[in-house]
């Protein structure tokens, strides 16, 4: 494949991934403000700091307000992580690389744009219309993920859109977890307070983990739920599930499962297992912020280890410009 | 609910494929007519609609773009098809075979013997002066002779009902991405209308592109790619079209790197040959070595590696010579010299400026002649003598008289008509014929093409980028 064409690919995959977790973000958000006792603050600034683009949202606003924050996240042309901006890149990305994905996959995710481009120019939404409107937008990517796995072949194409999106979602759900730690509560005091217990369990929610949390744990704990969405092995969304997965993908497309081939399947593997052995008790005592701070780095560190790895045309330019010397 | 009714409709003056000049409905059109005589008219509208929504979800657009949040239009697809009786097709097919044999002949003659030259059949000048003549080929000759493997040639039916060749298009004829989906819309719109017809299929035209860009090396499994100058470009639409529905790789030319002579491109897994490249990029820009020194779409190295057979590169360079709007007017004298035959499919009548008396002849009747500069297309660099200023004709004499050998005028065709939905209601529009050919084994002539259609009222120009649409085009079995 196409060196070009895999890292479209990987970024049509990442946009999606990303336009579906600001749209759970933005739902969860809502449903906590609903769940919040009277004379609570909605709380709308920690949703920006969590996407990392605070700095942006200053330079544009004055202030936090839900409807701001709304606005920038999901609409806002200069905030280039908007939904709006996600999917309208995604679709630019599957057009570009429209050769190598199916009818189905192309039409589908043609038609989110459409969704959200009619969405931007609409102005005034009620409550109701805007949390429609998320539901509308993860159920449309979760039908373009329908889509990918019906009628996309196992190839290298596939695996580099599946590392992807789970590169992505392994970001996402280490902010989502980062928001607790943005989400004031009054008082120390307040730990293990129901309000404190509302929030953590929006959190599962946001990921929709929330169930699948019940049937393992039960009980809603601080630390559990913490665990559930760095550690466990089985839960889609996790954190390590997600670096499972994205090693599954490294390992086809680097053909040898055993130690590295290169420099992208060598840092995943350390991240992996730094996870796997991992605490959820050292991992709060040493304080999670932090923890999950690192987390997102070394991601970064992969995305451009695997650019480097497998996308890159440097290599091929630099060595035609020796042989042109010669 | 009133029944679509055409006693209102006019064809007074021109041609109409529908209806012949007693206003009775032709044989080809009979039963079609039947199926819209027996809707409403907002019946007609509903499906029209159908159809808009259709093309935007295909993603059927091409992009008239500044930046990635550029203007985006559908070609408007006008869902009453132009229809056309088997004989009338076979007669097209034996012409159009004829000439392309014939153009491909004068094509390597030019670039080799030079006989054509040398007998005086067309002045040496003329070619050799052509923007399009690229003095890099001399000597040079193609895999199996072939250099013109795609065609798009444009077909006007004049006034009295003759099918005229307007112009040649052997570089990178555009638009049969439109003819194959217009056609599955179109399936969509009349299910019942095919199964009645019997409509010659057209979804072939893909697998027999693949099979012609196979058939150019002897190699098992060839690599074939297409090669797009990117996604901007207002055609990307068709290049990913057809790389998809081929199975061949889209390209652009970063994607590609020369090394020894060999084209390769730059895979996750290393360097992979390329074999044969059906390339969009236009002659100009697909070499910054040898062409334009300031194009990024291009790849180094990639015409040294054509020259020394290495890769195929299809349309064959240099064939864009026959596009010139000047070349046209000795094509009846080209297809006599090469084949022996009298012309099948007539040109229509044209004034080379660069020969004197015509010149003198078309600088006097201006204001009735159609002036088009040689080396343009789309619509542009024309005046339409009839429908211009006396300013507008004061400036083209100039252009003419300061260069004469970059204009060529034609009489003003009057483009037959085909019923078109119209605000409410069915006029006639002018359209003109792009069939679509491909030179492999043999010259195919797929049983189809885009027809083109002048949406505004009275308007004879039927270009996308100028305001016109498309209609599917059926050939009937019998």
């Amino acid at each position: 494949m196409l060196g070009r064409v895999a890292n479209t690919i990987y970024w049509m995959n990442r946009y999606l991934e990303r336009a579906e977790n600001y749209a759970r973000f933005m739902d969860v958000n809502y449903n906590l403000s609903l769940e919040l006792p009277p004379n609570e603050v909605e709380q709308w600034q920690p949703l920006v700091l969590i996407t990392g683009d605070w700095k942006l949202y200053e330079s544009l606003y004055p202030n936090v307000e839900k409807s701001k924050v709304i606005q920038f996240l999901t609409f806002d042309k200069d905030n280039p992580n908007s939904i709006f901006n996600c999917i309208l890149n995604s679709r630019e990305n599957a057009r570009a690389v429209r050769a190598e994905i199916t009818k189905e996959v192309w039409e589908q995710i043609n038609a989110l744009y459409y969704l959200i481009k009619n969405a931007a120019a609409k102005k005034n939404y009620s409550d109701k219309e805007l949390r429609r409107l998320f539901t509308d937008i993860k159920n449309g990517c979760q039908l373009v993920y329908g889509m990918y796995y019906a009628t996309i072949s196992r190839n290298e194409g596939w695996h580099f859109a599946k590392l992807g999106q789970v590169i992505e979602r392994a970001d996402k759900t280490s902010r989502v977890l980062d928001a607790k730690y943005h989400l004031l509560l009054k008082s120390p005091k307040l730990i293990g307070s129901s309000l404190d217990l509302i929030q953590w369990a929006a959190l599962l929610k946001s990921v929709s983990a929330f169930d699948m949390y019940r049937k393992k744990n039960g009980k809603l704990t601080s630390s559990g739920i913490a665990e559930f969405l760095i550690l466990d092995k089985e839960f889609p969304r996790s954190i390590l599930a997600c670096l499972l997965s994205a090693e599954r993908c490294l390992i086809t497309l680097s053909g040898s499962s055993v130690g590295f081939s290169n420099n992208a399947q060598r840092q995943l593997g350390v991240l992996k297992s730094q996870l796997e052995y991992a605490d959820i008790n050292d991992i709060i005592a040493n304080g999670m912020h932090e923890y999950l701070d690192n987390i997102q780095l070394k991601l970064n560190d992969i995305s451009s280890a695997i650019y480097n790895s497998f996308f890159s045309v440097e290599p091929y330019v630099q060595n035609q410009s020796q042989s042109q010397v010669q | 609910m009133p029944k679509l009714d055409f006693s209102a409709y006019d064809t007074k003056g021109f041609y109409d494929e529908m209806f012949d000049e007693n206003n009775n409905i032709r044989p080809n059109y009979q039963l079609f007519a039947e199926r819209l005589q027996s809707m409403s008219q907002k019946k007609l509208n509903t499906l029209q609609h159908a159809t808009d929504r259709a093309q935007l979800s295909f993603g059927m657009t091409f992009n008239v773009y500044n930046d990635n949040q550029g203007i985006e239009r559908i070609l408007h697809l006008d869902i009453i098809p132009r229809i056309i009786a088997n004989n009338e097709w076979n007669h097209l097919e034996k012409g159009l075979q004829q000439r392309i044999k014939a153009l491909n002949l004068f094509i390597q003659d030019i670039y080799n013997d030079q006989n054509v030259f040398k007998d005086k059949i067309i002045p040496k000048e003329m070619i050799l002066s052509s923007v399009s003549y690229l003095k890099e080929l001399v000597g040079f000759k193609p895999p199996k002779d072939i250099w013109c493997h795609i065609t798009g040639s444009d077909l006007i039916k004049g006034g009295d009902g003759k099918y005229y060749v307007l112009e040649d298009n052997l570089r990178c004829p555009s638009g049969v991405s439109y003819m194959l989906e217009n056609r599955e819309i179109l399936k969509r719109t009349f299910p019942e209308l095919f199964e009645k017809l019997d409509v010659k299929p057209v979804y072939n035209y893909t697998h027999t592109l693949r099979d012609t860009l196979e058939s150019l090396v002897d190699i098992d499994k060839p690599t074939v790619a297409v090669m797009t100058p990117g996604m901007y470009n207002s055609a990307y639409f068709e290049h990913s079209y057809l790389a998809q529905q081929m199975g061949a790789e889209l390209v652009e030319g970063r994607d590609l790197i020369v090394k020894n002579d060999i084209v390769y491109m730059i895979t996750t897994n290393g360097l992979k040959r390329v074999d044969v490249i059906y390339r969009r990029v236009d002659d100009d820009f697909i070499d910054p070595e040898v062409f334009n020194k300031k194009s990024l779409l291009g790849t180094p190295g990639l015409f040294r590696a054509y020259l020394k057979g290495n890769v195929v590169l299809v349309n064959a360079p240099g064939t864009g010579v026959v596009d010139d709007k000047a070349v046209y007017a000795y094509i009846p004298r080209i297809i006599k010299y090469y084949m022996g035959e009298d012309m099948i499919l007539p040109n229509v009548k044209t004034y080379i400026c660069d020969e004197a008396d015509d010149c003198k002849y078309v600088i006097e009747n201006i204001h009735n002649l159609v002036v088009k500069q040689t080396d343009a297309s789309g619509g542009y660099g024309m005046l339409i003598g009839p429908k211009s200023t006396k300013k507008e004709q004061q400036e083209f004499i100039a252009k003419i008289k300061n260069k004469p050998r970059n204009y060529i005028a034609q009489p003003m065709i009057n483009l037959s008509r085909v019923p078109t939905i119209a605000d409410n209601t069915i006029e006639g529009r002018h359209v003109d014929l792009r069939p679509y050919a491909l030179y492999g084994d043999d010259i195919k002539i797929i049983p189809g093409a885009l027809t083109r259609v002048a949406l505004k009222k009275g308007s004879i120009v039927v270009n996308s980028s100028q305001g016109g649409g498309s209609k599917d085009t059926w050939v009937l079995n019998s």
